[in-house]
């Protein structure tokens, strides 16, 4: 377990958890990215009947803007280079019609169901975590797919 | 306007826990996902700082605000759910790190992207059939 990094993966977890309270406490709304992603371009999904894409947009556009800040600041970005990208494609249909099918992700189940202590989202962290455990399990030690 | 302030504050603050973190990694992401390999138990301490963080901070906001009441377990939350997670461990990506890591511009996390778009297209036109 040589790459295990604790302090930071626990001072991350904490701003992440942070900008969730944050998003409740000034807009009432749940941090789920995938939730937030789809409804961006689904009128029809917004409550009250009136879309409510903009405050979804400034969501998405800080997600973004730190992206750009952290390689500003000359922070260490990960490349990875080589993964086969009909694998990345297949894999990102799958995450897109599976978050939009169950209502969530890794941050709308994950951070902010459990959270809530949801059963529905306990549910859905143990459903979308075994099943990544085993794809990820087929895809790189049974099939080979690696960068 | 203060509304949509917040939110960017609180994407870019969510952003900048991913990279901290480790989660826009995705090499890390299938080192934790990767029981069989070298197994890396950081992203269960990221999932713990993050739920220790939300159980005492909702606790303060909740009652204020409307948040999901749902709570019947169907078949739809547990097979996408599934679904999302085969892709997530055959990629590494999960929708929050691949939209910040869209900002590097690197072909890999605009295929994905994508593909995650028209996936929830999709889903949109399965569903409404």
């Amino acid at each position: 377990m040589h790459d295990f990094t604790p302090v930071s993966a626990l001072l991350g977890g904490a701003l992440i958890g942070l900008a969730s309270v944050w998003l409740l406490a000034a807009n009432g709304r749940i941090a789920g990215v995938s939730g937030i992603l789809h409804g961006l371009f689904s009128p029809l999904d917004a409550r009250q009947g009136q879309h409510d894409a903009q405050w979804r947009a400034w969501f998405i556009s800080g997600l973004l803007l730190a992206g750009l800040a952290w390689q500003a600041a000359g922070a260490p970005v990960p490349v990875r280079v080589g993964f086969p990208l009909g694998w990345l494609a297949a894999a990102g249909l799958l995450v897109g019609y599976g978050t939009r099918m169950g209502s969530g992700c890794t941050s709308g189940h994950g951070v902010c169901g459990l959270g809530r202590l949801s059963l529905r989202s306990l549910v859905a962290v143990i459903a979308f975590m075994g099943a990544g455990m085993l794809a990820t399990y087929v895809t790189r030690q049974v099939i080979g797919v690696t960068s | 306007m203060k509304a949509l302030a917040s939110a960017l504050g609180a994407g870019f603050l969510f952003g900048t826990g991913l990279w901290v973190s480790g989660m826009a990694n995705p090499k890390k992401v299938l080192g934790f996902l990767d029981v069989a390999g070298d197994w890396d138990a950081s992203l269960l301490l990221v999932m713990g700082g993050a739920v220790a963080v939300t159980l005492a901070g909702f606790r303060i906001f909740r009652a204020k605000f409307e948040t999901p009441v749902r709570e019947d377990v169907d078949f739809p939350l547990v097979a996408g759910s599934a679904l999302f997670g085969i892709g997530w461990g055959i990629a590494g990506y999960c929708p929050g790190p691949a939209i910040t890591a869209l900002s590097t511009l690197s072909t890999e996390s605009i295929v994905f992207v994508a593909a995650m778009l028209a996936g929830g297209f999709l889903n949109r036109l399965t569903a409404r059939a």
